[in-house]
């Protein structure tokens, strides 16, 4: 039953393939299988809730030789985060794509990305880890350059190669890991690690997962790929990755990093703590200085990852809680406010700020849709985003986290500055030329209901943080509590 | 062989990371070819070498572990070369469409092009 | 121009190297060889065959379309994963082994395997071809 969250999607791409160029039964196809990838998603949760992590082998080899799925809270609610979000993209992509793209394969690539990231979260074995990035990462490719425009080449380059020397990084690491530890399996080698005396040797293969997994996370030194790329395909692909593919980088570095790091813990935290710093500041700053909506809110997910980083760092069961309290809400609030971009450049045809305008007066449905999710990332209560910040600024004072925590205040500020700044250019101001007489197009019903929903969750989480908080404080027990991953794995 | 394969190793990461740093993006994927052949090495090397000996048990189902190789590395690298080949692939063609669209395989003439 | 010698060679060669390729599949289960190289090696016989008279002839040579190759691949290597599941009850992805006897000690040993690996073959196969005759005909 863990592998169906791998094994739906795949069985989705071979029926896509064979109805290739029916475009209504291919739609038709990515709404069901999507489904009942979330449905699976809910049924983990559920026996995770109950009996606590489990684990299957594939090919019923015993632990550490076969390849281990293993589910945790953890990945339980990220795997059914994902599941939610794939189904809102798929249904906002209905009446948003252009025939061209989905006949080219859309529907066949974002059940591949889906594949990949579901596998990325429930993967107990680093090798396997690198396969599923991989499936992950040859989907997003096609996915960025999917259309062939001269922006979107453009940006592709940059995302490609940059992520293929990340993976390569990646792969690097795992050949040292596995030279001086003779194991792959993530549990095995956690056990391993803490008997091993070649401290150097560890430190520099974790310092290259470090750095590969910072690769795909964007955080401080490595994000160039991603304002480059992010904001040159269509607005519902953009959504998609924003809402999954750094946040698999960020899951990858809060498991290795609970998991492997056994020697020198305050200099990695440290390290960690000046990452996460210099990535919030760094990308809102940028955010703050741009004027195309794609391009701001691109950023942002940089400052945003900065925050999840923090949590790593905090390494206090209250961070951890909050780093993955905060991934979720990002999910769900980032991917809203591209899929509320995507609405108004179809209703006003632009995502220039300067262009835009007096949204509120002609559809303040609209309006409210970008508001809702815009006021989440700046973190106003009662949105989710308020709750996020909340658990990490209280974990982190708790820590005795100072600076870090006194950042992470102060971006938010300017994180509330340029999401003002959307709202008074694109949604407040007054056309810029009056006479002109603008082009208002309607929008697609499906991608309107979708964004709609999407609002709704997002009230929903804000709203039953309460309820919810005690199951993220005990994902962020289950993190931190190595031996039980172990116990989960090897028995 | 331990010293020479180091050498080759060290010397694929040297010209990959050159590659890198030119401006043609035709270079740019040679360097992630050498790089990938790089990490192949490197993987093939952390199974330990030993000449001649195969990754199979004998006929009578003893195993001497001194006498066998690892087989995990190879079946790493055998899938890496797989994952390799589909990437390879799509950045030639990659290329082969920025050439076609733009008319230019290097970098910065591309950006002069765009600027307004 | 295409040249007479690659048409007549590659007219030629396209039988010897779509049976090697098949040779490579079955032999890959105890020796040297398998499903990726013998998919190479199929497609690149059409490939070659591409070369030789254009993608248009290729297409309407080979009748299964190229998006179709890929999907049977994947949907038999998908297969070969749960087949264990289904049948025994067994783990995902265990291998499963049927012996046909023929005649006296000989037996005709298949396994899920095989199977997984004909996946792999027609998926490169397919892929190669998809990559390299949407190249050709741009070009």
């Amino acid at each position: 039953m863990l592998f169906l969250p791998v094994i739906l999607p795949l069985a989705a791409i071979v029926l896509l393939l064979f109805t290739y160029r029916m475009k209504r039964l291919q739609q038709w196809i990515s709404i069901i299988s999507m489904s009942a990838i979330t449905v699976q998603a809910v049924m983990i949760m559920n026996r995770v809730v109950l009996d606590g992590p489990f684990a299957a082998q594939a090919g019923g080899w015993p632990a550490p030789f076969g390849i281990t799925f293993t589910a945790d809270l953890l990945s339980a609610i990220l795997l059914l985060a994902t599941g939610v979000l794939s189904l809102i993209v798929t249904v906002y992509s209905i009446g948003f794509m252009d025939d061209t793209r989905k006949t080219a394969g859309f529907w066949i690539l974002i059940h591949g990305l889906v594949t990949g990231v579901n596998g990325s979260f429930l993967t107990g074995d680093i090798f396997n880890l690198y396969v599923w990035f991989e499936v992950m990462l040859i989907s997003s490719f096609v996915l960025v350059t999917l259309g062939a425009e001269r922006k979107q080449l453009h940006g592709a380059i940059k995302y490609v190669v940059l992520n293929l020397i990340g993976s390569v990084i990646f792969l690097t690491a795992i050949g040292l890991m596995y030279g001086q530890t003779g194991t792959l399996n993530m549990a095995d080698l956690a056990l391993r690690l803490r008997e091993s005396e070649h401290t150097g040797l560890i430190n520099s293969s974790l310092m290259l997962f470090f750095i590969a997994f910072g690769i795909k996370a964007a955080v401080f030194p490595f994000y160039f790929w991603l304002p480059a790329s992010y904001p040159t395909p269509p607005v519902a692909i953009t959504a998609f990755f924003a809402g999954t593919l750094t946040k698999v980088g960020v899951y990858v570095i809060l498991r290795f990093y609970n998991l492997f790091v056994v020697t020198d813990l305050a200099t990695w935290q440290i390290i960690v703590m000046i990452v996460a710093g210099v990535t919030m500041v760094s990308g809102v700053l940028m955010a703050a200085s741009s004027y195309d909506i794609r391009k701001i809110l691109s950023f942002h997910i940089i400052s945003q990852i900065g925050y999840m980083i923090m949590g790593v760092g905090i390494a206090t069961v209250l961070g951890l809680a909050g780093a993955i309290y905060f991934i979720v809400h990002n999910m769900l609030s980032k991917t809203a406010t591209f899929l509320a971009a995507g609405l108004i450049y179809k209703y006003l045809g632009s995502y220039d700020l300067k262009a835009l305008g007096w949204i509120y007066k002609d559809y303040p449905l609209l309006a409210f849709l970008f508001l809702l999710p815009a006021l989440s990332l700046a973190g106003i209560p009662p949105t989710p985003g308020f709750f996020g910040k909340f658990f990490l600024i209280y974990g982190g004072f708790q820590a005795g986290a100072w600076t870090i925590t006194i950042v992470a205040i102060l971006v938010s500020i300017i994180t509330l500055f340029s999401m003002v700044k959307i709202w008074n250019e694109a949604i407040w101001k007054k056309i810029p030329d009056e006479s002109a007489a603008r082009q208002k197009n309607p929008l697609p019903l499906t991608s309107l209901w979708a964004t709609i929903v999407m609002a709704g969750l997002i009230i929903a989480l804000g709203l039953l943080t309460g309820y919810l908080s005690g199951y993220f404080l005990e994902a962020g027990r289950q993190l931190m509590d190595v031996d039980l991953y172990i116990r989960t794995v090897l028995h | 062989m331990l010293t020479l394969l180091a050498v080759i190793i060290g010397f694929l990461y040297a010209s990959s990371i050159y590659m890198f740093l030119r401006r043609s993006i035709v270079k740019l994927v040679l360097g992630i070819v050498f790089l990938s052949h790089a990490t192949n090495l490197l993987l093939f090397v952390t199974g330990g070498l030993r000449s001649g000996e195969p990754a199979f048990t004998a006929e009578d189902g003893t195993v001497d572990l001194a006498a066998v190789s690892d087989p995990l590395p190879q079946a790493l690298i055998l899938t890496a070369i797989v994952i390799g080949l589909g990437i390879t692939a799509f950045s030639l063609v990659l290329v082969y469409r920025f050439h076609q669209e733009t008319g230019t395989v290097d970098l910065d003439e591309m950006a002069e092009q765009d600027k307004p | 121009m295409r040249s007479e010698i690659l048409k007549i060679a590659a007219l030629h060669l396209k039988p010897l190297l779509l049976s090697l390729s098949l040779i490579l599949l079955i032999r890959g289960h105890n020796e040297p060889g398998g499903g990726f190289v013998g998919g190479l090696m199929a497609g690149t016989a059409y490939v070659l065959y591409g070369m030789a008279f254009g993608a248009e002839k290729t297409r309407q040579l080979c009748m299964v379309k190229p998006f179709l190759l890929i999907g049977l691949g994947l949907l038999f290597a998908l297969v070969s994963g749960l087949l264990a599941l289904l049948l025994t009850g067994g783990a995902i992805m265990e291998g499963i082994w049927f012996s046909i006897p023929v005649y006296g000690d000989f037996a005709f040993k298949l396994g899920s395997p095989l199977l997984f690996d004909s996946g792999v073959y027609l998926l490169v196969a397919g892929m190669l071809m998809l990559v390299m005759l949407s190249i050709m005909e741009e070009g």
